[in-house]
């Protein structure tokens, strides 16, 4: 699902690469943890995947594209087969959760019918049935979030990156938020989430990618948030 | 994206921008009017060109008792010249139609044109000199009877209403210009505010961008409900602008017709090319404003 071949990136005007020889593969349907220091990596590695930047040099495959050569004008098809999620929501705060969750679907040029249909779905999934008319700010952060999760979702996409999606979240809250997470994996979503929580790491015991400085120094199939010490 | 929902956030981008929207509309529409007003002010002229230039006659003053130009040394013009010149002003092309007017008939015009002063109790008919009145199928052409008739025995002047003229669409043309550039002067402006408005509403709009963004909506797709409100604005500007023209063209007629009766004035049809001309105007200046800044402010 996700193959890099000697990724590197370094921003213009930095001597330091972000993103440094990494090579790793995500097969489908695993459940990845990003884990590592603020600036080691893994933002810049989860904006190359929804190709938000390019890869300096090195190859990066992302559901079946060459990113390195997928022209500018097919990254919008390309990332409609991606869904995201970040630690501040990002949500509308005009619209509606249903209208939030609804404009993914409006964008890609869904028939009404099937919005309407498919909303409801998606938020009975996430746990918010009865949230479709409150608007966002009405809503706890982890509802906010769980609307969130519901928009990337409701695509049916291939792969879900998470940026910190607990980030803002309490203990209680965030367990809900990887049951969650954890359930679309079971449908067979690639999931690949970015996380500072050693507790959820070492909860879930799932595949545990490390970066520093750009280098991948740790790729564990089940593996905890660190080593002790 | 279907069309009811881009038809949706349009609105509601308008809406949520309102007093920009505002400004804007009111920028187009002065603009526009302006630029309409220019191209009035260039169909005015064009009108009373052809009322002009159509009334407008070539004269040949004949040698009289007081005319002292050496042509006329031979003493007033003769029976046998008169005839000579008639018949080659028949024969010349270009000459559509011939008048004479004789001594009595200038003199009869003299009194109406001075009636009730002192001169016309010490001027005779006598001393009036007689003329052929020409006139000619392309005013144009008035060389052409100057280098044949002037310098003529029996011809005192070749005088051409033209020259006349001129001097005072020349002055209408200085007039017309300055209407037309300061209309596209202001039509620049309007273009720089629509420019800026969608950059503050790009900017207003960044979570709806950045989201639509991150679910795949295409380049095109996220400019158009800008492009559009540009557009819509832009249209809104044009009624009004037609409008403003449409109401000068009814002042004009009710008013300013019935005091000004020496010319034409412009009609309804060149009120109707000038708005159609606006529209183009105004649908291509936003939309060639709002491509070059959304470019610009709404990447990929």
């Amino acid at each position: 699902m996700i193959r890099c071949e000697n990724v590197a990136k370094t921003y213009s005007k930095q001597d330091r690469p972000a993103l440094d020889s990494v090579t790793l593969e995500v097969a489908k349907g695993e459940f990845v943890f990003l884990v590592g220091q603020s600036g080691s990596g893994k933002s810049t590695f989860l904006r190359l995947i929804i190709r938000e930047e390019k890869v300096t040099s090195g190859r990066m495959f992302v559901a079946g594209k060459d990113l390195s050569t997928l022209s500018q004008w097919k990254v919008p098809e390309f990332r409609r087969g991606i869904g995201t999620v970040f630690q501040d929501y990002r949500l509308l705060p005009n619209k509606t959760v249903s209208e939030n969750v609804a404009f993914a679907m409006q964008i890609v040029g869904a028939a009404p019918k099937e919005i309407a249909r498919e909303v409801p779905e998606v938020l009975e999934l996430v746990g918010l049935d009865d949230y479709g008319h409150r608007m966002p700010a009405e809503l706890s952060g982890g509802e906010q979030q769980r609307v969130a999760i519901a928009r990337a979702f409701i695509n049916k996409p291939q792969i879900l990156i998470a940026d910190e999606p607990t980030g803002n979240l309490d203990p209680t809250m965030s367990v809900g938020i990887m049951k969650l997470l954890d359930r679309i994996n079971r449908t067979g979503t690639t999931v690949l989430m970015a996380t500072h929580d050693d507790k959820i790491v070492d909860q879930m015991r799932k595949r545990v990618i490390e970066l520093e400085n750009g280098i991948v120094v740790r790729d564990q199939v089940r593996g905890i948030y660190g080593y002790s010490g | 994206m279907r069309a009811g929902f881009v038809t949706k956030e349009v609105l509601n981008g308008l809406r949520r921008n309102i007093t920009l929207t505002i400004a804007v509309v009111i920028t187009v529409a002065i603009s526009l009017s302006l630029l309409g007003v220019g191209l009035l002010a260039n169909s005015q002229v064009r009108v009373m060109k052809d009322y002009w230039y159509d009334k407008i006659e070539v004269s040949i003053f004949l040698c009289g008792q007081l005319s002292d130009s050496p042509t006329c040394s031979g003493g007033p013009v003769t029976v046998e010249q008169r005839a000579q010149i008639e018949s080659d002003l028949k024969t010349l092309p270009i000459v559509a139609n011939v008048y004479y007017e004789s001594q009595a008939e200038a003199f009869a015009r003299f009194k109406e044109r001075f009636k009730g002063t002192a001169l016309v109790d010490n001027v005779t008919a006598d001393q009036l000199p007689e003329s052929y009145r020409v006139k000619l199928k392309d005013p144009k052409q008035f060389a052409i009877v100057q280098s044949a008739f002037s310098g003529r025995p029996g011809i005192d002047s070749v005088q051409d209403q033209r020259t006349i003229l001129d001097k005072f669409f020349k002055l209408l043309g200085v007039l017309r210009d300055g209407a037309l550039a300061i209309g596209l002067i202001s039509v620049v402006t309007a273009a720089l505010l629509i420019s800026n408005t969608l950059r503050i509403a790009a900017f207003n709009r960044r979570r709806e961008t950045g989201v639509m963004r991150l679910v795949g909506a295409s380049n095109f797709s996220i400019q158009l409900p800008f492009l559009l409100e540009g557009l819509i604005s832009a249209i809104i500007g044009w009624g009004i602008a037609t409008g403003i023209l449409a109401a000068l063209k009814s002042l004009v007629d009710a008013r300013v017709a019935p005091l000004l009766t020496f010319t034409n004035f412009f009609g309804w049809a060149d009120v109707w090319n000038a708005s159609l001309l606006l529209l183009l105007t105004g649908l291509v200046v936003s939309a060639f404003a709002s491509f070059l800044t959304l470019r610009k402010y709404l990447k990929v």
